[in-house]
């Protein structure tokens, strides 16, 4: 154990390779289709008021939603007034969003779910086929920033018209939960937006009362305080 | 020492199965239930809905981090994993387990993990071997495993698959399983 804790203090590929193994990296291209459509139709139209928009993907793993999010924004016309940041406690899975490849045998299911988002073009202008991997054109991360960022011990670094942040508080306890919705609340510019998944809630969080659900079902916040 | 919690595993045909056995449950239940039904990832609550119209006890999806309430019936959401931990339940997309999220065996294990002997679970009709490594677990640590006859089961694979697991406790056909259940609940007994 203690030679463990040694290879894991000291070297960096270790300790990568350990956060790889301990941690969930699972998503998937346009997950919650539902969640898309009424980002769509609800949260674009206020991010078209403003001149310049800042969203951050806090836990962004290798990326799917960051890359569903870009075309999103493509699609509408606000891509260029963007700037995403796409952050993740992990090194290894950010060199991996960062690359913009995916296994090409998802792209049905991924197809699938971009079509029940309400989108407008065909999924294959995105990618380009190599090999046993689809490759995303590289315009969808111009402006987006990679960097590292661990949500439990990292402070605010920005303050973001929308947050995405979905399916990944289910991972800490409630303790930590709400040490994170600090951080996100505290990151979330006057009337900005936080996105969680289908089945998380703003229970636990000291900061329920600062925020006002949108209309429906979809877990999209909005800080009033 | 009386029983905690009832897990519930059911596949193809479990609809129909779930309405009966839900049907059976009385008002004052005094049990929490947690039902993993595999169902297309992308499916919305329709099931909650059909189900809450048998049930005399409140049904609703799970969310993330619930408190596990005797009495309720609470529904794995699609694509999503249900787990339980210590008196919540957690939820996790992490990939499949033999291709189904939720995957009845996580569901299983985790409740076995954490209520141990305290677990009740219940084995109804599919097509698939999910759940017979979960009841295995739950009578690994001296849980009851009730199991629908496969005789009367849409799909008996689930089922039978669940018997040549484990030894499991009672083997019924469908009508029979929540009366039994209903008095194991009462008995407070193993």
């Amino acid at each position: 154990m203690s030679g463990l804790q040694e290879k894991v203090l000291h070297d960096r590929g270790c300790m990568e390779r350990l956060l790889l193994a301990l941690s969930v990296n699972v998503s998937a291209m346009f997950r919650d289709p539902g969640f898309f459509c009424v980002f769509r139709e609800q949260v674009v139209p206020w991010l078209r008021t403003y001149p310049f928009i800042r969203i951050w993907c806090a836990g962004c793993s290798t990326g799917e939603e960051v890359y569903s999010l870009a075309i999103l924004l493509q699609e509408e016309g606000l891509y260029d007034r963007c700037r995403i940041y796409a952050t993740d406690m992990n090194e290894a899975v950010l060199r991996k969003a960062k690359e913009g490849l995916f296994p090409l045998a998802l792209m049905r299911e991924y197809t699938t779910n971009y079509v029940k988002a309400g989108s407008l073009r065909s999924f294959s202008d995105y990618y380009a086929a190599a090999y046993d991997h689809a490759m995303f054109r590289p315009s969808l991360k111009k402006n987006v920033v990679f960097a590292q960022h661990n949500l439990v011990t990292d402070g605010a670094f920005n303050q973001f018209n929308v947050i995405w942040c979905r399916n990944v508080l289910i991972y800490f306890n409630a303790s930590l939960q709400a040490r994170v919705h600090r951080l996100l609340y505290e990151s979330l510019i006057p009337f900005g937006l936080l996105c969680l998944g289908r089945k998380e809630s703003l229970r636990l969080t000291p900061h329920e009362k600062d925020y006002e659900a949108l209309a429906g079902d979809e877990k999209i916040y909005r800080r009033m305080r | 020492m009386a029983f905690a919690l009832v897990v519930v595993g059911a596949s193809l045909g479990g609809l129909h199965a779930l309405e009966i056995l839900l049907a059976g449950l009385p008002a004052h239940f005094p049990l929490p239930v947690a039902i993993g039904q595999h169902r297309r990832e992308d499916a919305d609550d329709a099931l909650c809905v059909a189900l809450r119209r048998r049930s005399a006890l409140p049904v609703g999806e799970a969310e993330d981090k619930d408190a596990i309430v005797p009495g309720r019936v609470y529904v794995a959401p699609a694509g999503y994993h249900l787990l339980v931990e210590e008196g919540r339940f957690a939820l996790s997309t992490e990939a499949p387990v033999a291709y189904a999220r939720p995957s009845i065996d996580v569901l299983f294990e985790s409740a076995a993990d954490v209520y141990e002997a305290g677990v009740i679970g219940v084995i109804l009709t599919g097509a698939s071997k999910d759940g017979s490594q979960g009841a295995a677990r739950i009578k690994g640590r001296g849980g009851f495993v009730v199991v629908q006859d496969p005789r009367t089961a849409e799909g008996s694979v689930m089922p039978a698959a669940a018997i040549a697991a484990t030894d499991v406790d009672r083997i019924l056909p469908l009508a029979a399983i929540a009366p039994c259940v209903a008095a194991l609940s009462r008995s407070g007994r193993r």
